[in-house]
């Protein structure tokens, strides 16, 4: 049975505030006697380790990275949406609302989004305080501009590097609880398992990366702030070290994992080069403001000079399918005209592995309109970066993109709370699955990892400190513990014991191939049948023949990367699973069967739910309870975006 | 600047010979020799140190440790140094970014760690950076409590004032400033964060603490004193200037001077 969402009654606008004043509250006094573990330091673990630190509570925040700065939601380029209308072009906290609900294709909760559009201005003021020097008029008022998915213009940023700035702001924030001794932090550890004593999340097994110590750690509640499992695909935007890893044990712990088949593809990547490559590279999707997507009308000229394709011979595909949006189409959407015009045979670039997977992104006309210094000004980082790796000049000759994976919209089920169906776990940011439906609208990660992390989390864990009190509490001396590191131990220590002969990227790179090719932008029932036979085979190759040189008592990046594959081949075939269940299409999934002349068909009647798969042990099959979404406030249509 | 692809230049390869630092933590190290036959020119250095350690994982052996994450050259995790350059010879780049393009076929390439006092090797090409944290955790930030800020356009920031903020607060911490310079200092790392921050009216109040807590805990961390020779500056990734160096010393010896005229010798007496 899924549990209560807990979503408060009374009418959507005032759920929120009304909620808030009934959670109960921890006495100041009281709070240094709490222990609260966060795990992840991006923008929603910084930012609830800050926030619940400088409350009072005793703080453990860990981290796989050698520095909380390092977060990979540094890497998000574009900006961060907030309903300030500061433009006056009509935006209100409602529209914001209405958008990210349409933008998910009506998957996501409406209380929640409707709190994260609310909660998106207090952000934005929070963040300015801390000194995120986000880009300004001439006038002293902070810019905005416009995103995917979006009428309005409503997106603040820091030139290509808001998550940089937004993180930065966080990790301040989070250092200076540190200096102040109210949070404990702990790089370079890596959380391998969830301790439950008598039902709730009461602490984590880590791997200290740098000396191999395998230990536990007691807490009153946990919260994961682990991100999302995009690296499932081996190819993707995420950084390398990003797992699914701490989600995925709390997973086979109990909690309930929501839509894993809601994944993000990105459409404006650089294109995949060669068969060596480590992971693909985003070029932020504001470039579509003054960019323009083409491919060449006849197969025959995609092998020649851009330059020299005339005007009428280029098909510029997102301005002719959807006229009213055009180049700004939501990510899903474009992403899979892409691939439908590279399908075609219409794709432009080298050809890799046979077939030419890329179209054009051509600041032509824009630099003729506005000069070379306004586009260089606007976006001079990406077209450096875009220079660096494909050595071409994107001044001169267009841009080359295709679609790539980049978020993942599913992740652990919470309720209103955050909360898990474990008492005491919470899940924040992408790691969780609640606000972004089945595809997620630009500039809309950076807004909900830090409303869950700023807002949401102080407020939610409190209530639920209140609730269990200070008595009883664990020790940290029990045998749950005990035997979660004796579990831990025993699985490094089979990973060391294989002694095989292929490295564990090598799976990495099957598994990736298998679900990028069964799961990625297009997916139909025969392909995921066989992609999860596949993966089990996989996984059965990967116990015998892997291959984890060394002992593990000291940094061991090859430990570290076989542990987290050996996740993603678990997981992956969970995702595949989600993705058969679901006969419909919605957002960024897309099932063959279920279209309308390349159009998403939605089937509200058998699908307005959200899926949630409970683990029931290895090799046995895992169980789907379905939580219907209920709109009381916004009426189910079809997306259009013509 | 960036070296253009040659035509068909995709597919070239190159042989390497690589001379790699091996250590373990607290013992000394030495480098190793080894060849790679054919290495993409399309591959980034560290998708090329990938194909190293796959070769010595497939033999058996211990791969090289180094540190890295988002290879899109905005983390700082990466930190090579090669052929005597922390993040290599291309300039304006971190070692993610730099590509084989940029070598030659049959060069060998020798790679080490940061090399700094501050920056103990943890192993191989890893190094322990958490001073850059303590320096932080000292004064590198803002003091505001989560839900007491202001509406953001109260306080309106001339733009120019703005974007030299955010020219500062590009530094990714990466460290190549300190490995660069032979006094292992940071200068150019807290004065490109004091400068984001003293820059902005935000930042104000807290001005002549910050730089003064932050000074001291550089020091504190062991990192080096500035000597003015600005090879910091030449091999910063995120190119931060020298000017930042310039604005923290006024900051500090301000600082340092309003505090000693602002001291009545008076004991402060706390609380109310």
């Amino acid at each position: 049975m899924i549990p209560d969402a807990k979503i408060p009654a009374g009418p959507l606008a005032q759920k929120w505030q009304s909620h808030k004043t009934r959670l109960r509250l921890v006495n100041p006094a009281n709070r240094r006697r709490y222990h609260v573990i966060v795990v992840g330091s991006g923008l929603a673990g910084s930012a609830a380790a800050a926030s619940l630190g400088e409350l009072g509570y005793e703080v453990s925040c860990f981290c796989y990275q050698d520095s909380p700065r390092r977060a990979h939601s540094i890497a998000a380029q574009g900006g961060i949406n907030a309903a300030k209308n500061y433009q006056g072009d009509g935006d209100s906290v409602r529209r914001l609302f209405l958008d990210t609900i349409k933008g998910g294709d009506y998957r996501a909760r409406e209380a929640n989004v409707h709190r994260l559009a609310e909660l998106s201005t207090a952000i934005i003021d929070q963040c300015v305080a801390q000194g995120v020097p986000f880009a300004r008029e001439y006038g002293g008022h902070l810019a905005n501009r416009s995103f995917g998915g979006a009428q309005v213009s409503r997106t603040f940023y820091a030139r290509g590097q808001t998550g940089q700035q937004l993180l930065l702001g966080a990790y301040s924030a989070l250092s200076r609880q540190i200096g102040a001794g109210a949070v404990r932090m702990y790089p370079r550890h890596e959380m391998l398992d969830l301790v439950l004593v008598g039902g709730h999340a009461k602490g984590i097994v880590t791997r200290n990366l740098a000396t191999g110590e395998v230990r536990s750690w007691a807490a009153d509640c946990v919260v994961l702030c682990t991100g999302g499992y995009g690296n499932v695909f081996y190819l993707s935007t995420n950084a390398q070290g990003c797992n699914v890893t701490a989600t995925h044990r709390a997973h086979r712990r109990g909690a309930l994992f929501a839509n894993p088949c809601y994944t993000q593809i990105h459409p404006t990547c650089i294109p995949v080069h060669g068969e060596d490559q480590s992971k693909l590279t985003l070029m932020s999707e504001s470039l579509r403001n003054d960019g323009r997507v083409w491919v060449p009308r006849d197969a025959a000229d995609c092998g020649k000079d851009p330059s020299s394709i005339p005007e009428p011979d280029r098909d510029y595909f997102l301005e002719r399918k959807y006229p009213s949006y055009g180049n700004l189409a939501p990510r899903d959407i474009a992403s899979r005209a892409a691939k439908e015009v590279c399908d075609d045979g219409r794709g432009v670039g080298p050809a890799v592995g046979g077939r030419r997977l890329g179209v054009y992104l051509d600041f032509a006309s824009s630099i003729s309109r506005l000069g070379e210094g306004v586009i260089r000004e606007r976006y001079g980082n990406l077209f450096d970066m875009y220079g660096n790796i494909t050595g071409e000049n994107a001044y001169r000759r267009p841009m080359r993109i295709y679609p790539a994976v980049h978020y993942t919209m599913g992740g652990l089920w919470v309720d209103y709370n955050l909360q898990s169906n474990i008492p005491g776990l919470f899940v924040g940011g992408e790691a969780n699955f609640s606000d972004h439906g089945a595809n997620r609208l630009g500039a809309s990660a950076l807004m909900q990892g830090l409303a869950d992390g700023y807002f949401v989390l102080p407020s939610t864990v409190a209530d639920y400190l209140a609730g269990v009190g200070l008595a009883g509490r664990p020790s940290g001396e029990g045998a749950e513990y005990r035997q979660a590191v004796a579990e831990t131990n025993d699985r490094v220590a089979r990973l060391l014991a294989v002694r095989g002969k292929e490295t564990a990227r090598s799976y990495h790179k099957r598994l990736g191939r298998i679900v990028w090719e069964a799961c990625g932008m297009a997916r139909s029932r025969e392909g995921l049948t066989k992609a999860i036979a596949d993966i089990r085979a996989l996984r059965d190759d990967f116990w015998r023949n892997v291959s984890v040189p060394g002992d593990g008592a000291d940094l061991t990046p090859e430990l570290e990367r076989a542990g987290r594959v050996a996740d993603f081949l678990e997981f992956g075939e969970l995702m595949c699973r989600d993705a058969l269940v679901r006969e419909e299409s919605c957002g960024g999934h897309f099932r063959t069967e279920h279209q309308d002349d390349g159009e998403a068909r939605r089937d509200d009647a058998r699908f307005a739910h959200v899926a949630a798969w409970e683990w029931r042990g290895e090799g046995a099959e895992p169980v789907r309870h379905a939580e219907p979404l209920v709109y009381e406030d916004v009426q189910f249509t079809t997306r259009s975006y013509k | 600047m960036v070296k253009e692809n040659a035509p068909g230049g995709h597919d070239a390869t190159l042989r390497l010979t690589l001379r790699v630092w091996r250590q373990r933590r607290g013992q000394p190290g030495a480098f190793e020799e080894h060849t790679l036959a054919a290495v993409p020119t399309s591959a980034s250095f560290l998708e090329m140190m990938d194909l190293l350690n796959e070769q010595l994982v497939r033999a058996g052996k211990e791969p090289f440790a180094f540190d890295h994450d988002c290879r899109e050259g905005i983390c700082g995790m990466c930190s090579m140094t090669i052929n005597g350059m922390p993040h290599g010879p291309l300039p304006g780049v971190t070692t993610c970014q730099l590509h084989m393009r940029n070598f030659r076929d049959g060069e060998t390439i020798t790679v080490e760690p940061w090399r700094a006092r501050a920056f103990p090797v943890l192993r191989d090409l890893a190094v322990d950076r958490s001073g850059f944290d303590k320096v932080i955790q000292a004064g590198g930030f803002i003091s505001v409590r989560t839900g007491s800020a202001p509406e953001a356009n109260t306080l309106p920031v001339p733009k120019p004032v703005a974007d030299a903020a955010m020219d500062a607060a590009e530094c990714i911490g990466c460290g190549a400033c300190v490995a660069s310079c032979k006094n292992g200092s940071a200068m150019l790392f807290v004065g490109a964060k004091v400068t984001h921050l003293n820059l902005l009216p935000q930042g104000a109040p807290e001005a002549d603490r910050r730089a003064v807590a932050m000074v001291r805990a550089m020091d504190d961390a062991g990192f080096g004193n500035c000597t003015n020779y600005g090879e910091c500056q030449a091999h910063c990734p995120k190119g931060i200037t020298l000017d930042v160096i310039a604005r923290l010393n006024r900051d500090y010896l301000g600082a340092r001077l309003r505090g000693f005229f602002a001291s009545t010798g008076k004991p402060r007496r706390g609380g109310d």
